[in-house]
């Protein structure tokens, strides 16, 4: 057994880290969010007219919808390429799944900007698809839509997380005890419905924590839409951000902070049960 | 009981003719021959045992006839019908699994009607069906539990009621009681059989023990190495085994190493008239068949007599076993009935014998 100093000591660093990088900040961004900017200074007077802004002028309201919109999209297409790819890989890969499996990993080594570039390179209107495109005479003018639109964040942000979305699929899928999949054969069921009767019911758990990984992740992300969103792509973040910078709205900016902290947070509530309620340990 | 009997869709089968027949099967996984050239047949009705150690081939015989494996060569018919092309899904025969296999998402009734409502039977056959399968494993007070609440024994009950509800008109079973107590396999062991015997569905059962295997089964069919060893009854296996291996591994015996000359069979001290022909040949002498003889009783017209000494003397309840040295480097197990407690250890020599048609002629 250790000793009740010893237990203290050792709990005091992450606690104290947990406390300054993530409470404290927690705690300033929610108090600011009831202060307000005059004549360019934050004056420390309680208000709600960040809030009153926040829900009066539709600006906001329509990023947050755009927003979650995105988000909405992404996880769905990550789950669209994550689920039948962990599936092909768990069930059907044979010798070839540690390699394939390897190259899923793979490109989370490479940085987020580098294949936010990338995307860039690729779509637009001097890049590399539409080049292709007009060489085969399929197009004879760049496609526009391509880069700078919600088509592109959700495109890039897909080929980001779906990893995040297969590994978590991926190990719910490798724990199903294989005598389950023989076992509904057994009884007669075809393939089809051993998938929709075994398989997805006992894998939910990891789907519904790789949806919640695309989802949370792409709510908050404000790289992606300032890399190729264009004007038409705008998320809640890069509101935020242009808050807290150019604009010097730090109160407001704390507010729409505030509103997404608490969006988050409701949502992993919800993951949370739903999960617990599909565990049958 | 009689509605969950096995309802042909085929061909009717009758108690005693064949139900399923394997041909010539054989399986390889890569360059190991897991199983070699296997014939047997299974009579409708019969409590079939599939016996082996583990590699013997015997759960990889089970998994062809189920479907789960697909053979290198060699077939599988039932009824009339060509099993080994057909998908598990579409084969007429039900499996209980080593480790019951029970979805841990489904609770007790919804996996016992697993099998019904894949298939699209009516909601209130269904019904119907499944209770009257819980009520025969006795599992009704369960409907609503999920299998991680049940003991080894309830979801060994569970799987046996999913698999029944189907009326397969075989059920293939995978070591279905390795995973329980002795107590309580035992008792399994016991309720299995008259299940068998009430709802008349042919049983294949798989089973390293050979004491269950003796308990339970009409016939025994002994793989060692992918092959078939022999296929008897337990009664004949035991009393007349045809190799030297299906001798030592049901039950215990003597393998005495013998030379046949002139109708007398000579293995170190031992003498025995035979029909055998002249030659090396095995025999087994089983350890219940050697009897010994008190000091004051006339040997038995006929029996082969002999003395040795008693090195060790082995308690086991009911009964005691001997080893009795006979000669240079020749040892032979003897079992006796247990003496009263309160008899003195037996040791030095004494008289021993055996009647010469116990000792059986097995192949080496």
């Amino acid at each position: 057994m250790y000793s009740r100093a010893y237990k203290t000591i050792v709990s005091v660093p992450p606690l104290l880290w947990v406390g300054t990088f993530l409470l404290l900040p927690y705690a300033l961004m929610l108090v600011h969010s009831f202060w307000l900017v005059r004549d360019g200074f934050i004056v420390q007077q309680w208000n709600l007219g960040n809030y009153a802004t926040l829900f009066g002028k539709p600006v906001y309201l329509e990023v947050l919808l755009r927003t979650v919109r995105i988000a909405g999209s992404v996880t769905l297409c990550s789950l669209l390429l994550g689920y039948p790819l962990a599936y092909y890989l768990s069930f059907h890969a044979g010798m070839r799944k540690e390699f394939l499996y390897q190259l899923v990993i793979v490109p989370l080594w490479v940085s987020y900007l580098v294949r936010g570039y990338a995307w860039k390179t690729i779509l637009g209107s001097d890049g590399v698809l539409n080049g292709f495109l007009q060489y085969a005479h399929i197009t004879h003018e760049p496609l526009g839509f391509l880069l700078y639109s919600p088509f592109a964040v959700v495109l890039m942000l897909t080929h980001i997380y779906t990893p995040f979305v297969f590994l978590p699929i991926y190990a719910a899928l490798e724990s199903i005890p294989r005598p389950l999949i023989e076992a509904s054969q057994d009884l007669g069921a075809t393939p089809g419905k051993t998938f929709f009767r075994i398989i997805v019911p006992l894998s939910m758990p990891g789907l519904l924590a790789g949806a919640t990984f695309a989802f949370v992740l792409s709510l908050g992300d404000f790289l992606a839409p300032l890399l190729v969103g264009g004007a038409s792509g705008t998320m809640i973040a890069n509101v935020v951000q242009s808050l807290f910078g150019a604009a010097y709205d730090w109160p407001l900016g704390a507010a729409v902070s505030v509103c997404i902290l608490l969006l988050t947070l409701s949502l992993l509530l919800a993951t949370e049960t739903l999960e617990k309620r599909w565990s049958f340990k | 009981m009689s509605a969950l009997a096995a309802n042909s869709p085929g061909a009717p089968v009758h108690a005693g003719s064949t139900l399923l027949e394997v041909r010539a099967l054989a399986k390889q996984f890569g360059a190991a021959r897991v199983l070699k050239n296997i014939s047997l047949n299974i009579a409708a009705g019969e409590f079939l045992t599939l016996l082996g150690e583990s590699g013997s081939g015997k759960t990889t015989l089970l998994r062809l006839i189920a479907g789960f494996e697909t053979p290198t060569s060699g077939e599988i018919w039932m009824g009339g019908q060509r099993l080994d092309k057909l998908p598990a899904y579409r084969r007429p025969v039900n499996t209980v699994f080593q480790h019951y296999a029970l979805f841990p998402h489904l609770n007790v009734r919804e996996n016992v009607a697993y099998g019904l409502r894949v298939k699209g039977t009516a909601a209130d056959e269904i019904a119907g069906r499944v209770d009257e399968a819980l009520g025969m494993v006795k599992m009704h007070d369960f409907a609503g539990a999920r299998p991680a609440k049940l003991s080894g024994g309830q979801q060994q009950r569970v799987a046996l009621a999913r698999a029944l509800v189907n009326r397969p008109q075989l059920l293939l079973l995978d070591e279905p009681l390795s995973a329980l107590d002795a107590n309580l396999r035992k008792q399994m062991q016991s309720e299995l059989k008259s299940l068998q015997r009430e709802i008349g569905i042919t049983f294949l059962f798989v089973t390293h023990d050979q004491e269950e295997a003796m308990a339970l089964s009409d016939r025994i069919a002994l793989l060692r190495g992918g092959a078939l060893e022999q296929i008897a009854s337990p009664r004949e296996i035991y009393a007349r085994p045809a190799t030297a291996y299906a001798a030592q591994f049901i039950g215990q015996t003597n393998l005495l190493a013998a030379e046949v000359r002139d109708g007398f069979a000579v293995c170190g001290a031992l003498r025995w008239p035979t029909s055998e022909r002249d030659g090396a040949a095995a025999f087994s002498l089983r350890p219940e068949d050697i009897l010994l003889v008190d000091a004051g009783r006339p040997p038995v017209a006929g029996s082969v007599n002999f003395r040795g000494t008693i090195r060790q003397q082995l308690y086991g309840g009911a009964n005691e076993t001997l080893e009795v040295a006979c000669g240079e480097n020749q040892t032979l197990r003897v079992r006796i009935r247990a003496a009263p407690s309160a008899a003195p250890p037996l040791d030095g020599e004494h008289a021993f014998s055996f009647q010469p048609g116990d000792a059986v002629r097995v192949a080496t």
